[in-house]
């Protein structure tokens, strides 16, 4: 399977990266070769196979819903790069 | 005492033989001394340092020290560091400077251990010879043309160039195990969930796991005591009986059973890398323990699932990095989209955009079950290779990597060439299983080659076992190139 250019820029703009058109070549011949090792897999029988998400097969974890950290807003907006009134800043989203 | 173990460290702090103000200070000074070629640190800030060792002498002075306080060590670069910077190697972080300290960070902190500084790294771990950093290649102290390692290659290199006597490190897909090997250096990758991951910048939420290199097995344990243990913090640590890491050390291996996997051993291994690894085994024979001859048959498939697997659960863990809440942000934009865009295009190098795009790929709708479950069932397969080795063998031994460390430039370019030595490490952390890599000799050109040691599920302390008897019968962990 090889990637086509429409490909790769809708990659792009699925993973919120810019990539201009030079990219676009670049990063497809690379990713192009990188599926061709990926194809390798598609050879082995996997049928009545479990598939393993991670190392331990339990299922996650719960704990009660309770208030459990102490509230440090302050040191978080500190290391924001725009905030105001206690509030992250971003560009206009709703018109 | 630069070139003191972390045993020896404790020993002489313990007997106010020297105080970690002083001991601190040599470190930093030697620091300061190579760092500039080797580039093996990103971050130095010595009157922290110096403050840490102070405080480490005072609590002495109170009757209050531990095992290891005072004792110096360096943080790899993905641990978050409260008020340190903490970049994971990536422009995308350059200006963070961590709010909160890592679970491994606090557990190194309250054991009174003092921060040297924190250590390169392939940009959020992703690459195998910290090539892919923000802040320019860590040099291989046993030869400044050739790469450390990666992506835990600067704690490597603070370790062999005796920049530390130890560094924290991250094992993803052999992150710890090869640049130790590279570096000539002790490296240690626990089982998955016996190091929290709470503050360590995730990769790969599935693979990724805490350890740490350092000269010799017997200081890994050590070190191993500090950081292991359950943390609810993080919802994959695993709740078990705390346990003594050092307390096999001594046994001897006298009825052993060491399994050599016969694809460890097929083309695609140098030369070199074959006779160190024949001489080691032969070495552990003499200590008593016998070879079995085992198979698993599915290591080569360890290099698709996991270039599958890990690029995933990377393209998810990475979609955070968005400029609002924390890291860079792009100067100029005209909404919310092309915020998001230029962020990501200018905060992350080549590497991690082509893994995000990989990862984004395999899990995009009509892709997921052809590449991702597919993998995750190719997991499984690999898995249970080992399970059905473990039923044959105590630990399994082979290589790290197939060459010694390649020249810094020489596969830069060609990202599967890099993916392809891979292959002796992968698997390990697939399945979920503790790995070390221990020195166990040099190539013709005088870089070091390490042996991989394997162990089953939570046998930490028989993989240290076995590396610490080696080390006990050979001096390989004790060379240091001449700086």
């Amino acid at each position: 399977m090889s990637l086509t250019h429409q490909d790769v820029a809708r990659i792009a703009k699925l993973a919120r990266i810019a990539v201009t058109d030079q990219e676009i070549e670049a990063v497809g011949l690379q990713l192009n070769t990188i599926f061709g090792l990926i194809e390798k897999m598609q050879a082995v029988d996997t049928t009545d196979v479990e598939p393993m998400a991670h190392p331990q097969d339990d299922a996650l974890r719960l704990r009660p819903d309770v208030v459990t950290e102490p509230n440090r807003r302050d040191a978080f907006l500190a290391v924001a790069p725009k905030v105001e009134n206690g509030l992250f800043l971003v560009p206009k989203v709703i018109e | 005492m630069i070139n003191a173990t972390l045993k020896a460290l404790s020993q002489q702090l313990a007997a106010k033989a020297i105080s970690s103000e002083e001991l601190t200070g040599q470190y930093l000074d030697r620091i300061e001394a190579l760092n500039p070629e080797f580039n093996a640190f990103i971050t130095l800030d010595r009157e922290k340092s110096l403050a840490e060792a102070k405080n480490a002498d005072a609590a002495r002075a109170r009757g209050e020290a531990g095992l290891l306080t005072g004792v110096p060590l360096a943080h790899k670069d993905i641990f978050c560091q409260q008020g340190w910077k903490t970049s994971c190697g990536s422009r995308m972080l350059d200006n963070f400077i961590s709010p909160y300290d890592a679970h491994v960070v606090e557990q190194c902190r309250l054991a009174g251990l003092v921060t040297l500084g924190r250590t390169n790294m392939d940009e959020f771990a992703m690459g195998s010879s910290t090539e892919n950093s923000w802040y320019g290649p860590t040099k291989n102290p046993w030869d400044p043309a050739a790469i450390p390692g990666g992506s835990s290659g600067g704690s490597a290199a603070a370790v062999a160039a005796r920049m530390a006597p130890a560094a924290t490190a991250t094992d993803t897909g052999g992150s710890i195990r090869q640049p130790a090997s590279h570096c000539g250096v002790t490296g240690l990758k626990p089982s998955y969930g016996v190091v929290s991951r709470y503050g360590m910048v995730a990769f790969a939420s599935s693979l990724d796991q805490g350890g740490v290199m350092a000269q010799t097995a017997e200081d890994c344990a050590m070190m191993l005591n500090v950081m292991a243990g359950f943390d609810r913090r993080d919802s994959t640590s695993i709740e078990r009986a705390r346990e003594d890491y050092t307390g096999q050390l001594a046994s001897p291996l006298a009825g052993l059973k060491i399994g050599l996997p016969r694809e460890y051993f097929a083309d695609g291994l140098s030369a070199d890398v074959a006779r160190v690894i024949e001489a080691a085994v032969a070495e552990l024979k003499k200590l008593g323990a016998t070879v079995v001859d085992i198979s698993l048959p599915n290591t080569e498939l360890s290099i698709p699932a996991y270039y599958v697997i890990a690029p995933a659960e990377a393209s998810s863990n990475l979609s955070r990095y968005d400029g609002v809440r924390y890291g860079h942000r792009a100067a100029e934009y005209h909404d919310l989209n092309d915020m998001y865009e230029k962020t990501r295009a200018e905060g992350f190098g080549t590497e991690v955009k082509r893994r995000i795009m990989v990862g984004t790929y395999v899990l995009s709708h009509g892709y997921y079950d052809a590449y991702y479950l597919k993998a995750q069932k190719v997991r499984r397969l690999i898995a249970n290779d080992f399970v059905a080795a473990f039923k044959q063998c105590d630990v399994i031994l082979g290589p790290v990597a197939p060459t010694a460390a390649f020249n810094i430039g020489e596969k830069c370019n060609d990202p599967v060439e890099m993916y392809l030595s891979d292959i002796y490490t992968l698997s390990v952390n697939l399945a979920g299983l503790p790995g070390m890599s221990v020195p166990a000799g040099f190539a013709a050109n005088g870089r070091p080659i390490g042996l991989q040691i394997i162990g089953n599920y939570f046998a930490e302390a028989k993989m240290l076992n076995v590396a610490h008897q080696f080390q006990l019968a050979t001096d390989w962990h004790s060379r240091a190139p001449a700086l």
